[in-house]
């Protein structure tokens, strides 16, 4: 009976571990990812082939006239939010030069699939790029029980490699 | 101020038309006069003051006309917004608290019997499933979910089919981490017995191990907590109605299910499952079940049981693994007669992804509800098949089956099947 009694307090008090809720706000993600200096943001108008291939990528229509992101050199920053099974997830990407540098789950508010917020699961982006076919060019392994919400960072992944490719940065010309 | 300019102006264009009368000789004729400069200078004075004034003009109206584009432009930013706040409102709209969901699979087998003394063929086309989903959050803790199904398309007295309330419970998050549960809900045992959308599984027919020992699909109402103890570490724990067994039926834990339609509760039980997903790619876990009563106390040759669980889930790029062991003990003397005292199978499933949209896989499934004696209870079943994802929610399958059972009752055949899930 004491064991039990010891585990369910173990249990309850287990807060220091994180799940559903805010991990980094989106401004902390843009300062961090410009250290320190964020530009100014800017924003991509959505014309309709835009929003034909976002659709494609998304597999579902973009709800949005445009999209805001953050641009310096040969790299831009992006918040997305994408739905997993019931909720939005919202994702901070970094994409340098046409491939992506960083993916951080930002909030989760689904109730299951919250483990996509592990470095194990978001550090298989790096370096990944988009392919013609607006694939990622390596494979993404998932997490059993997880597929909605691993798809859903998959999308957001290859809208922001998408999106970047239509802003100045993407030559790297742009300060 | 024109002495001033005169004084300056003059000498210098006096040696200027001098200087072009030596020059150019045939010019000094036509050249103006000193005078005429004169005029000619304060002409372009006035015509300098005209255009200065002009960009003076000019400059404001492009003050006004930066002006005007920084209103129109926070104006669009503001209508922009404002459509977007319509939109995301008419998605969600008054439902935005609410979801919805189904999924579905059609099957078409046709099988024959390996001895047709003892066996029979299947040739048949069956609407297996057809489900709906409905949840609701209450607020950002509480939230209510339900699953309702209609098997084998038609149901009522006489009728093959079935509706059936699989979920509707209640979750209460304690903190980031735990979750209280209490309703009627899906047992964490085994792969398929929580998550058997058709598109996320190889094979038109659910696996037989599953099937028949675990047994999936399986749910009993109760109440308990899930959570997470350590990254990627989950848990299960709950409390909840128990099956009832019966000497009639070798005690088969299938044809034990009460399914919570006013289910015999003499005899509670409850369901503990470890989960490891730390690993993308990499499932592990564990279950361990005890049934206080396997019987519900109608049988008082049957007493309690155990149910133990392990499984793994391997995808990494195209290769995808599935393996899964169940084992059951039964104690008392009637379960025993029968060799039901022992239950268990197990199955391997390797997989092969050709691409985004087409899979194969093959499975080797082995199973005996009466394996604590020595009668011809073992059976086994090989598949090989064909998964087909038009979308990534859609599937078309098609798959190979042979059953070889010791009691001679095996098939053997194609299976085709056509499943959706959003």
């Amino acid at each position: 009976m004491k064991r039990w009694f010891t585990l369910g307090l173990l249990l309850l008090s287990a807060t220091s571990l994180l799940a559903k809720g805010v991990y980094q706000t989106p401004e902390a993600f843009i300062q961090a990812g410009f250290q320190g200096e964020p530009p100014t943001p800017k924003v991509i108008w959505l014309s309709q082939p835009l929003k034909e291939t976002m659709t494609n990528i998304l597999s579902h229509s973009y709800h949005g006239l445009r999209v805001r992101y953050w641009g310096k050199g040969n790299r831009t920053a992006w918040i997305l939010n994408e739905v997993g099974k019931e909720k939005p997830i919202t994702v901070g990407i970094i994409v340098h030069a046409g491939q992506l540098e960083r993916v951080t789950i930002l909030t989760f508010r689904e109730s299951r699939g919250g483990e996509v917020r592990y470095p194990s699961f978001t550090d298989q982006f790096i370096n990944a790029k988009l392919k013609n076919s607006h694939d990622l060019d390596k494979p993404i392994d998932g997490i059993s029980g997880a597929t909605l919400s691993v798809r859903a960072v998959e999308k957001t992944a290859k809208l922001a490699l998408f999106l970047h490719q239509q802003t100045p940065f993407s030559n790297g010309k742009t300060q | 101020m024109q002495q001033q300019l005169k004084k300056r102006f003059i000498p210098t264009l006096l040696t200027l038309a001098v200087s072009t009368a030596i020059a150019t000789p045939t010019w000094a004729a036509k050249a103006p006069s000193a005078e005429e400069m004169w005029q000619l200078i304060l002409e372009q004075r006035e015509t300098i003051k005209r255009q200065n004034k002009k960009i003076d003009q000019l400059s404001t109206q492009y003050k006004q006309l930066d002006s005007k584009t920084k209103e129109t432009a926070e104006a669009v930013a503001a209508t922009a917004d404002a459509v977007e706040q319509v939109s995301t409102n008419s998605s969600s709209g008054l439902f935005n608290k609410s979801s919805f969901g189904s999924y579905g699979e059609l099957h078409y087998n046709n099988l024959e019997a390996n001895h047709n003394s003892v066996g029979s063929d299947k040739d048949e086309m069956d609407l297996h499933r057809f489900v709906l989903f409905f949840g609701h959050e209450f607020n950002e803790d509480i939230r209510f979910f339900s699953e309702l199904e209609v098997e084998h398309s038609i149901a009522g007295e006489g009728k093959v089919g079935e509706v059936e309330l699989e979920q509707m419970y209640i979750d209460f998050d304690i903190n980031d981490q735990i979750t209280a549960r209490g309703g009627l809900f899906l047992l964490p045992v085994g792969i398929l017995n929580e998550t058997h959308e058709p598109n996320t599984f190889y094979g038109v027919e659910r696996n037989p191990v599953e099937k028949e020992i675990i047994p999936a699909t399986w749910w009993e109402g109760g109440a308990g907590i899930h959570g997470e103890i350590a990254p990627g570490l989950g848990f299960n724990l709950y409390a909840h109605s128990g099956l009832e067994t019966s000497a009639a039926n070798n005690y088969a834990p299938r044809k034990g299910r009460q399914k919570v339609g006013e289910a015999n509760a003499k005899d509670l039980a409850g369901t503990a499952r470890i989960k490891w997903t730390a690993v993308p790619g990499l499932e592990l876990a564990g279950s361990v079940q005890y049934q206080s009563g396997i019987a519900q106390n109608t049988d008082n040759t049957a007493d309690d049981a155990m149910l133990y669980t392990v499984h793994a889930v391997f995808q990494k790029g195209p290769i995808g693994l599935r393996a899964l062991y169940g084992h059951w003990n039964l104690n008392g003397s009637g379960p025993e007669s029968v060799g039901a005292d022992e239950q268990n199978g197990f199955y391997i499933e390797p997989s092969f992804k050709i691409s985004k949209q087409l899979g194969i896989f093959a499975r080797y499934n082995q199973w005996d509800n009466q394996a604590g004696n020595s009668s011809n209870s073992e059976k086994e079943q090989i598949d090989v098949g064909i998964n087909y994802w038009p979308h990534e929610n859609i599937v078309v399958k098609a798959d190979y089956m042979k059953q070889d059972f010791d009691n001679k009752k095996g098939q053997k055949g194609f299976n085709l099947g056509l499943g959706y899930q959003f």
